[in-house]
């Protein structure tokens, strides 16, 4: 064929852009000779469950348990990297033990300086 | 071909202009499918019935039986149970409306977008049933809301409630889009909010709309 072999995306494409267009246009259609839109004080409300909705959307949150989070990352990049460090355990090169070794000594000095600052304790 | 055009169609599916539902018969036999804006639309959204996802008691059992593969709300395309009014056609009052729950009840009725649809399934939806007599049932959800489609029960089967939705579909076939019987939800004089009751002292304040729902008046005898 000497068609270009992409030209099956140009009509992809104008199938994806005319398909909604055209559903919104006969939307748009139907609301303005037919049916049109009646909005209202009680259907435009916030919905919540068909409570009244009550208080401000913006309340101040309590940024604690970010420690927590971090904490997590020190054990999860650990496990991440610990696996294949055990599984290429006997080929490694004394370069790259030295390498594992340091990298786990940093995650550890973290922990114990979380430690050390008491944040392990449950408040 | 004009000689059966005046007579009242017996089916859900009005003929649309002048050709009769024989005419229309026998050309669809040949393969040619003759149709109106207002059938087109009919059908679509009859097909299309998205439910309220909100069940109050025993009833929202069975529609949730109804829902699931045995009883398979799916083949009458109603089984996108909505999370939101927004998004939903059909409010499914499926069980015991308390007076509590009432306010909430129309609140969610007023967010549903037009056209939208009531089915009060079971007794206590549709009259408060064997809580009738209680101090804190509602005694009948069409006190507030306008009910399409009324299902008995205590509480309905699957069955019953799907019979009740294909009996919704057939009503909105025959809804009209244009002409002096047109559809509610396309009247521009019509509510689109009903007004939610409070809560009073001893009962909901107003205890019923009275645009919607008469007290029924009993002659006394002299």
């Amino acid at each position: 064929m000497s068609e270009n072999p992409h030209a099956f995306l140009a009509l992809f494409l104008g199938v994806a852009l005319a398909f909604p267009l055209i559903l919104l246009t006969v939307a748009w259609l139907w609301v303005r000779f037919f049916q049109r839109a009646r909005p209202g004080k009680i259907k435009n409300a916030t919905y919540e469950c068909g409570l009244e909705a009550s208080g401000d959307s913006w309340i101040q949150f309590k940024a604690h348990y970010y420690l927590y989070a971090i904490l997590f990352l020190i054990f999860d990049v650990e496990v991440l990297f610990l696996l294949p460090f055990a599984v290429a355990f006997t080929g490694l090169s004394s370069g790259a033990l030295i390498a594992m070794l340091v990298f786990i000594l940093l995650l550890v000095e973290g922990l114990v300086w979380a430690w050390h600052r008491g944040h392990l304790e449950w408040k | 071909m004009s000689g059966s055009a005046s007579t009242p169609s017996p089916t859900p599916f009005p003929a649309a202009g002048n050709i009769s539902d024989e005419d229309r018969e026998n050309l669809r036999r040949n393969g040619i499918l003759l149709t109106s804006l207002e059938e087109l639309y009919n059908w679509g959204r009859s097909n299309s019935i998205w439910p309220l996802q909100f069940g109050l008691a025993c009833c929202a059992i069975e529609m949730i039986a109804a829902a699931t593969a045995r009883f398979d709300i799916a083949r009458f395309g109603a089984e996108i149970f909505r999370p939101s009014p927004r998004q939903a056609d059909l409010m499914i009052v499926s069980g015991t409306v308390t007076k509590k729950m009432a306010p909430l009840v129309v609140r969610l009725w007023n967010q549903m977008p037009e056209p939208k649809y009531c089915i009060a399934m079971g007794a206590c939806a549709i009259s408060g049933g064997p809580f009738k007599q209680g101090y804190n049932v509602l005694k009948g959800i069409d006190r507030f809301i306008p009910v399409d489609i009324y299902i008995p029960g205590c509480p309905p089967r699957p069955e019953a409630l799907l019979h009740g939705l294909t009996q919704l579909q057939a009503k909105i076939r025959g809804e009209r889009i244009a002409g002096p019987d047109m559809a509610r939800h396309l009247r521009p004089e019509n509510p689109g909010e009903f007004p939610i009751p409070d809560y009073g002292a001893r009962d909901l304040e107003p205890p019923s709309n009275p645009a919607l729902f008469q007290p029924p008046s009993l002659p006394r005898k002299a």
